[in-house]
């Protein structure tokens, strides 16, 4: 609403000046930080060599802290149940893709699958992996429902279930099988832990990019059983 | 001062316009945009910080926070957005109800 905007001048004037006030507080604070912090690098470093990969982002995600990579697919899955949950979002008009979307979905969407399958191989030591190639997944996903593609009611039921809870499914199974074995949950023994992970990362691959996708079609696709 | 900290001051700018605009602004969408700037300003002020390293490799630590922050506010946006259509499909607004003081 812009009606009220001259009675909202005072208001605005007074926020600005407040978060003036808060900028400047932070940035003070972030200039009195020491110039050279490593963190956490030199631990991370130390113990790269048993977490399997030589990437030390990816070895910080799917080994040292993969209870939060955990718990983030859980996040990625709930929201997705909450979109669905809402039954009745608004149709959306569809439009025809026109011949240029159309062909060039068909040529891009297999280049899409390729470098997703690169970025999750490459992730053991170079920038990538499950998160990256998830996201390049799930924008092939975002690409072929523009162009007008819509799950089957084959695709839409149990395989897409499964599919979209792999990843956090086979975490879990890795981290509880581990803990029958004999160790801690998610504490890979390092002549596995290379496999380990390449395992969990695909997984999460897939979901990853079957939730994004799915997030961006919104309703639930319908299986033709249902009601 | 060094690219470090002009990125973290960066971070903080973008955090600060987010946040102003989430106050002044009515609609539903605009809010929901104005929370992916915070995001991204403080994303941007941990990767800045992270490069305070001696060596050429940053703290991987804030980057794998990062990551998993960028697929977290992409979900969170998506179920938010979802809710504001959902609210607008029911009642026909893209607003709060204002609320008076008094």
């Amino acid at each position: 609403m812009t009606d009220n905007g001259k009675q909202q001048m005072p208001f605005r004037l007074l926020l600005a000046v407040l978060l003036s006030t808060l900028a400047a507080g932070l940035g003070y604070a972030v200039l009195s930080l020491p110039s050279l912090a490593p963190g956490l690098s030199e631990q991370v470093a130390g113990k790269l060599e048993t977490s399997g990969v030589s990437n030390p982002v990816t070895a910080v995600l799917l080994n040292f802290r993969a209870y939060d990579t955990l718990l983030e697919l859980g996040v990625l899955l709930l929201a997705l149940l909450g979109v669905w949950s809402l039954r009745g979002l608004p149709e959306r008009r569809e439009s025809s893709p026109g011949p240029v979307l159309d062909t060039l979905s068909r040529l891009l969407v297999p280049l899409l699958i390729l470098v997703a399958g690169y970025l999750l191989w490459v992730g053991a030591y170079a920038p990538g992996g499950a998160f990256q190639a998830g996201s390049v997944l799930g924008a092939a996903g975002v690409l072929l429902l523009l162009a007008g593609w819509r799950p089957g009611a084959r695709f839409a039921g149990l395989r897409l279930r499964i599919a979209l809870v792999a990843g956090l499914g086979v975490f879990m199974g890795v981290g509880i099988m581990l803990i029958l074995v004999g160790g801690h949950f998610l504490e890979y023994p390092p002549p596995f832990a290379a496999a380990l992970i390449l395992l969990i990362e695909a997984a999460a691959t897939l979901s990853i990019g079957l939730t994004l996708a799915a997030l961006f079609l919104g309703d639930r696709p319908e299986t033709g059983a249902r009601r | 001062m060094n690219a470090v900290f002009l990125y973290a001051l960066v971070g903080i700018g973008l955090f600060t316009l987010g946040l102003y605009a989430l106050i002044v602004y009515r609609h539903l969408l605009r809010k929901i945009l104005a929370i992916n700037v915070m995001g991204s300003g403080v994303f941007m002020v941990l990767v800045a910080l992270a490069a305070r390293t001696q060596g050429a490799t940053p703290d991987p630590v804030p980057h794998a926070m990062v990551l998993t922050g960028i697929v977290i506010a992409v979900s969170a946006t998506a179920l938010a957005l979802a809710l504001m259509l959902r609210l607008r499909a029911e009642t026909g607004r893209t607003e709060f109800p204002e609320e008076r003081l008094e």
